[in-house]
């Protein structure tokens, strides 16, 4: 099949099959999405970061935990490409194998998530009465508290780690998502085509899984992808308090804070993760930018 | 008697949406209900179909008494169809889809053969098979809300104001689908109009409703000729026909 031939059987008019339809619909997105330079740009930082974690191993022939004390704190060198921390280890594979933690967390997080989240909004909007006054003012519960301080205390109440610490992330992260399920849940509950799918006697299972909880999941997505940058930063700055990642595993956060000391003197050792970062939060919040304009209905 | 319904009444708090509302409908046959916005008769549509379950009286469908919450049985021989076809069909999903969701729901086999027949049926070409609804017209929509309402092979189609929605050039199409559709299958109907032509073009009997209760039942002859008796339904056809007066003294200026 030629290029041109397989574009012209993405957009087709008049599909001939279900998984047709399917990838042209998903095509029409993607030209839409190639056209934003700026969520591209996040798009292929937030690859490259994903790619770079996962390949660590391959990208340095350094040990993240090999320690130099006679070469600690040195600057970028043919050696070392970003320098040495406070106990001579590599700051370029630590921020490699750094990315791994901090990324696994972030998507962890996410995993865990987004799906408590729908199902929670979902359920609560299309049941209404008790079941949605109850879910929802469990929701309120964990709204009530700043999600750091929450977080907090759940890792210091189980025990400093990481996965004591995605798991502290997750529990204060997921209410904002139950409310916008609900929401997006609300506006579409009376909508004809809900009737309709009632008036076939579906069960209220199969019409929240198949025909509501599939509208939700776009703007889901965007929120997500919007939140990453926030839940990131959660995970750094647990890792800087010492409630995430313990050393000597490599975590952007804690990388920060363990050098942290060393800012005027050797400034290179803490702003590199530091900017490792701003870049993952930054690409981030791009691509749920650019995905925002493709997915969210309300946005045309 | 296909569809028996005696003292209905629909009330929103205080105030009756529907009050005491009483007809049957012979199976094969159509019965219109008219009344401007407001007068109840989409309420009334609605208790029939299950869709609100907040009501009194006594429903009775090829004479079995249906209660409030309503069964697999009662969707495989009640379907609706409804009044905006652009709000009717999921964004999300292809005609094959909408059409494929009865069959999937009341496990019946054959779902290739029966979707490429439901969309003859309604005269779609079949490339219309696996597009998004943002990708048909008005009235193709509408066609495929029907096919859909057909799906699992009812005996009565309840519709609420199926063309007023749609182009009048459509609308002639969609109403003259729905009477073939009445022959060949030996449908029964209930149509919700405020449109007058609509209803006496398709239903034998026509019940009119004001304020919540249905003041008159007569047939389309009576109405046609203007032998009313309650003064709602000589107001409403008085209308009508200066409507249509307006709209032929508008043709000819054009």
């Amino acid at each position: 099949m030629t290029a041109l031939s397989r574009r012209e059987w993405l957009l087709t008019e008049a599909p001939e099959s279900r998984r047709q339809a399917a990838w042209g619909r998903a095509y029409r997105g993607w030209l839409q999405f190639r056209r934003n330079k700026l969520a591209m740009a996040g798009l292929v930082t937030v690859i490259v970061l994903v790619l770079a974690a996962v390949f660590a191993p391959l990208l340095t022939l350094q040990d993240p935990s090999t320690q130099d004390l006679a070469g600690r704190l040195a600057p970028p060198s043919a050696q070392h490409w970003l320098g040495t921390d406070e106990l001579g280890r590599d700051l370029y594979t630590r921020l490699l194998y750094g990315g791994r933690v901090t990324l696994g967390m972030v998507i962890a997080v996410v995993v865990l998530v987004a799906p408590v989240g729908l199902a929670v909004g979902t359920v609560a909007g299309y049941a209404g009465g008790l079941a949605d006054r109850v879910l929802m003012r469990v929701t309120d519960i964990f709204l009530a508290f700043p999600r750091l301080i929450l977080a907090l205390a759940f890792v210091a109440a189980l025990k400093p780690g990481v996965s004591s610490a995605v798991f502290a992330i997750a529990l204060t992260a997921w209410p904002p998502y139950a409310r916008l399920a609900r929401a997006e849940t609300l506006t579409i509950r009376n909508a004809d085509f809900i009737s309709a799918v009632r008036l076939t006697g579906a069960s209220a299972g199969r019409i929240v899984l198949r025909h509501i909880a599939p509208l939700c999941v776009s703007s889901l997505i965007v929120r997500v992808t919007l939140d990453m940058s926030g839940i990131i930063l959660t995970a750094a700055g647990l890792g800087f308090l010492g409630m995430g990642a313990q050393p000597p595993m490599p975590e952007w956060g804690t990388m920060i804070a363990a050098t942290r000391g060393f800012i005027l003197q050797q400034w290179w050792v803490p702003t590199i993760p530091g900017l490792a970062i701003f870049a993952a939060s930054l690409a981030f919040n791009l691509l749920g930018d650019g995905l925002r304009d493709v997915l969210d209905p309300k946005r045309g | 008697m296909m569809i028996e319904v005696e003292n209905l009444s629909v009330r929103y708090g205080t105030a009756y949406a529907a009050r005491d509302v009483s007809f049957s409908v012979a199976r094969g046959e159509s019965f219109g209900i008219v009344g401007e916005s407001g007068s109840g008769k989409s309420t009334v549509l609605r208790a029939l179909a299950g869709l609100n379950r907040d009501w009194t009286g006594t429903i009775r469908v090829g004479g079995e008494t249906v209660t409030p919450a309503r069964d697999r049985a009662f969707f495989r021989r009640v379907q609706m169809v409804f009044q905006d076809p652009y709000g009717s069909l999921h964004p999300r999903q292809t005609i094959d889809r909408a059409l494929s969701e009865p069959l999937l729901v009341h496990g019946i086999k054959d779902i290739e053969t029966r979707i490429a027949a439901a969309l003859t049926e309604v005269a779609l070409p079949p490339s219309t098979r696996f597009r998004y609804p943002h990708q048909l017209s008005g009235g193709q929509r509408q066609r495929v809300a029907i096919a859909r309402a057909l799906m699992a092979g009812p005996e009565v189609l309840l519709l609420d104001e199926p063309t007023s929605a749609l182009d009048v050039s459509v609308q002639a199409e969609v109403l003259n689908l729905l009477s073939d559709l009445q022959e060949k299958r030996g449908l029964t109907y209930i149509l919700v109009s405020h449109n007058l032509a609509v209803v006496s073009h398709l239903c034998a009997r026509i019940g009119v409703m004001q304020g919540g209760e249905m003041v008159e039942q007569l047939t389309a002859e009576d109405l046609r000729a203007g032998r009313t008796k309650h003064p709602h339904t000589e107001a409403l056809r008085r209308l009508s026909v200066e409507l249509e007066e307006t709209d032929a003294q508008h043709g000819k200026a054009a």
